[in-house]
Formats: structure tokens, sequence, C-alpha cells
């Protein structure tokens, strides 16, 4: 991402980003209400089309396209080309609700990456086994409880073999009994994908854990980044410090 | 050969029971255009193009405005002074099917905008097409929460094709008043067609029912999850709001 700009009407929510996530590497990205954390992601997800600038996501740009030398702007053809890389998981888990947890993972697999209806409930299987739903296959969202339906948009995502994985507050919709069971899908992937991340979170200790850099982000703007032993133990700048406390006191 | 004045209802029952298909013909014909034009005028009201919206707005504030009989005798007695010679039935099932399409509109809208956002947008971050989001993920959310409406939309065309007798149709209605006038006596024979109308509200209130389970079939809303809130809503489309047409 470059110089990325987001506005809504008058209102500045991302102001001239530079943001680079390597292969493999997984950052938190922490900051206040209405900071711009979820925008990002969107923007990074090819859901809003940035103001200014460009995002480029494994070697292809979103909105733009590259001809001698130059970015034209481009459109929704060239952003599916984009998004192949990347997958996200919700806030509220958006499953669809008129399919069971299996079907929510193959229909894509079929639909986009055109696996045969076999393959794709191989892959889905396995999947749902790994995040620990090997017998709720059959259930429809409105029959899983929250921890488990985010687990199912968990496989599903990840089902689509991304290069990088996007979460936005995956676990505040949980009730918190539920919260363990999702992180530590999450933590077992950060710890064995070689896919990157960007995990949009207030649990601290979780992204002291997985992150290999933390960014803190206010009013559009970075504060301060770098590793978690920094930024959530050490921070330098005061607004961190304020931040960090405010969360640990909730 | 009797005279006249001794004839009975009997002897002008199959001139009356061949309205039945007449008026059955109209309500189908009518209701296949009130759909099309709801989800036209639905999705347009729905469109994020102003260009779209005002438009589709536009017609269906002036559909629902004035009153059907107006807008049929206008079809009927105006346009062809504009060049548009329409057939009385082409004139009829046009004005009846746009018209009940205009209030069908707001269905489509709302059962559109019922469906979250989140949905198209977990749908675009899976890399899903937009054919595939709206077939696979869109319309089976939204086409179940239609269906009720759609079942009062038809009973409520049915009671309609009977303003069609106005412009020389000859569907039940017109056949009904037509016998009456030779047998100077109203009773038998609006009793009979009373009755017959009311068998075919029922006949297509049972067409819903079996409509509302294939569609939900079909959303892959299955008796198990999605069908609790079934047969309490079905009621309101299971017995019809019936009045004879003037
Ligand atoms: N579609 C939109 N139209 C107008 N304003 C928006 C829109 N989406 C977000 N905003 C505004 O942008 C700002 C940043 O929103 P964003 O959701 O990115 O914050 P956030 O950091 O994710 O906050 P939270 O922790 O509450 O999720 C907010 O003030 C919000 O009101
Ligand atoms: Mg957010």
């Amino acid at each position: 991402m470059r110089d990325v700009t987001m506005r809504y009407g008058s209102r500045t929510v991302v102001d001239s980003l530079l943001l680079s996530v390597k292969p493999r590497e997984k950052v938190a990205i922490i900051g206040p209400s209405g900071s711009g954390k979820t925008t990002i992601l969107r923007l990074a997800m090819g859901l809003e089309r940035p103001s200014e600038g460009w995002i480029r996501i494994d070697g292809n740009y979103l909105w733009h396209v590259e001809r001698n030398g130059a970015l034209l702007p481009a459109g929704e053809q060239q952003a599916r080309r984009a998004r192949r890389a990347v997958g996200m998981v919700f806030q509220q888990f958006n499953l669809f609700p008129h399919m069971t947890a299996m079907q929510n993972v193959t229909e894509p697999l079929v639909h986009v990456l055109r696996l045969s209806k076999k393959d794709a409930h191989d892959r889905a299987a396995d999947l749902l086994t790994r995040v620990g739903l090997a017998t709720h296959l059959d259930h429809r969202p409105a029959q899983l409880s929250g921890g488990q339906q985010q687990r199912v948009a968990i496989a599903r995502s990840l089902a689509l073999r991304p290069k990088v994985m996007l979460f936005d507050e995956v676990t505040s919709a949980l009730d918190p009994e539920l919260v363990g069971e999702v992180l530590n899908v999450i933590r077992d992937l950060a710890h064995t994908t070689s896919m990157a991340m960007m995990i949009v979170t207030h649990e601290i200790t979780f992204a002291s854990d997985i992150a290999d850099r933390v960014i803190m982000f206010d009013h559009g703007h970075v504060v301060e980044e770098g590793t978690p032993d920094v930024v959530l133990r050490n921070p330098q700048s005061p607004r961190t410090k304020q931040f960090l406390k405010a969360i640990l006191e909730r | 050969m009797r005279y006249l004045a001794e004839r009975t209802l009997g002897d002008y029952l199959p001139l009356l029971l061949q309205g039945i298909p007449i008026t059955l013909e109209l309500t189908l014909a009518s209701t296949v255009v009130l759909v099309a034009a709801g989800f036209v005028f639905g999705l347009g009201r729905g469109s994020r193009n102003r260009l779209i919206r005002w438009p589709a707005g536009f017609v269906v504030e002036v559909l629902r405005g004035s009153s059907a009989i107006a807008q049929l005798f206008w079809a009927f007695y105006v346009l062809p002074y504009f060049g548009v010679e329409l057939s009385p039935l082409a004139a009829g099932i046009a004005v009846l099917g746009l018209n009940g399409g205009a209030y069908f509109s707001e269905v489509v809208r709302a059962a559109f905008a019922s469906v979250p956002k989140g949905q198209t947008e977990a749908a675009i971050a899976l890399n899903l097409s937009a054919w595939f989001r709206l077939r696979r993920i869109i319309l089976p959310q939204a086409l179940p929460i239609m269906v009720p409406p759609f079942g009062n939309a038809l009973i409520d065309m049915l009671k309609f094709t009977a303003l069609l007798s106005l412009v020389t149709i000859q569907e039940l209605a017109y056949r009904a008043d037509a016998i009456r006038s030779v047998l100077e006596d109203a009773g038998p024979v609006y009793s009979l067609t009373l009755l017959i109308y009311f068998a075919m509200a029922l006949a297509l209130s049972a067409l819903v029912q079996w409509l509302e389970v294939a569609v939900n079939r079909w959303a892959g809303r299955s008796t198990r999850t999605g069908r609790k809130a079934g047969p309490q809503e079905r009621s309101t489309s299971g017995v019809p709001r019936w009045a004879f047409g003037r």
C-alpha cells in the first residue's frame, strides 16, 4: 500500500498510509475505536476503493494496471484478479445462513477454484476438522455458537489458500468464554502457516504472541510501529502508552 | 324451447363457467407482468444511481397514486389518440400488471434490502462472481421473504380482473352481470359467482403454499431451521381478502 488515502465525504479516515507486509509476516494492528483499522483491512481486501494511492498484492495492483511504466486506473476485473491472493475474516462472521458449514466452505472452492465436488469436499472436511468442527459439518450457522461460526469462517477463507489473511477483530462479537477457542485457532495458524497475516485486535497478549510487528494506529495515521516487545511492552509514544493503559484497565 | 322469462340459471351455467378459464388466464398473465414490473421497479428504486432510482420512483408513485380504473379507461380510450392501439386484453393485462407491480416493487426492494451487506462483502472477499453472488447468496435469502406477500398479490389480482369487465372483456364478472340482466334475479347468479371466486382463491392459495415450500427448498432453507415462521406467515395469504370487483 502506498500513499493510500481514504475519505468519506470530507472526513479523512486513512491519511497517506504507507504500509507493506512481507511474505510470511504477521502484523497486528491496534488502535482506538474509529481510528480507521477496519478501513485499512477493507482497503486491502478491495472492498473499498481508495480515494488516492495504490495497493498492490502479490504482484497485482488492486485498482490499477501498469502500462508503459505508468499506473492506469482499472476496474472490477483487475480487482478480482488481485483479490485472489487475499482472504478476510469479519467481526460478524458473515457465514451464508442458508448453507451448511460444509457448503460454506465448498461452494467457493467449486465456483472460484473450480475444484471437483469431491476435492472441494475433502479439502473442506480437512480444514473444518483442523478448526475442531469435524462433528458439525452439516450444521447450519444458526445451529452453531458464535465461536464455531467464526471458526467456519476462518476455514472458509483458508480453503482458497490466500497469500495474505486479514482478521478484523474476529473475537469482539463473541461471548467471553468463546474468545479463547477462536484465538487458539488463529495462533496455531500463525505459527504453522507461511501465509502473511494482518490482524486487527484488542487482545494484547494474543497480539504479542503471534505478531512479528505491531502497528499502533490513530486518526488515520501510524503512531508507532515495531516489534511487540517494543510497542506493547515498552511503547515510546505517549498515545500508545495511554491506549494500552486504557485497554488493560477495561 | 322455453320462453326467456322461464329460463333458469341452469340454462346459462355453461356461459358462466366459461368465464373461469378466462379469469384465471387474465390473473396469471397479469401476475407475470406484476412480477416482472415488481423486480424492475423494486431494483430500480433500490439502485444507487439516481438516474435509475428517480424515474423508477416516479413511475411507481404515478401508478400507485391514481385509480386503477382510471388507468384502465385511459389505456383503453386515450392511448389510441396517441396512436397506441392496444387490444382490450393487452391494455387490461398491462394496467393490472403494472399496477400490482408498483405495489410489489416495495416488497422486492425490502426483501433485497433485508439481506445484510456483510453477505455481499463476504462473497466479494471470497472472490465469488457477481452472478454467483446474486444466484446463490442474495436470491436464496431474498426470495423466500417475497413469497407470502406474493400470495396476497396473486389473490388481489384474481379479484382485480373483475375490473376488466368494464372494458368489454368477458371474464367471470362480466358474464355474471350479463346473465343477471337476462334472469332479472340477482340472487342465484351472484351467489354462485361469489362461490366460484372463492374456490379459485382457495386454489391459488394452495398453489402459493406449494410455491413457498418449493422456494424454500431451492433456497436451502430446510424444514429443520428456516421454516419456523412459515405456517404463521402463510395464514396471512391463506385467507383471501376477497371482494367483488365493483
Ligand atoms: N462507509 C462509511 N461512510 C462514512 N464513514 C465511515 C464509513 N466507514 C467508516 N467510516 C468512518 O471512518 C472511521 C474509521 O472507521 P473504522 O471502522 O475503520 O474504525 P476502526 O478503527 O475499525 O474502529 P473500531 O475499533 O470501532 O472497529 C470512523 O469514524 C467511521 O465512522
Ligand atoms: Mg473496526
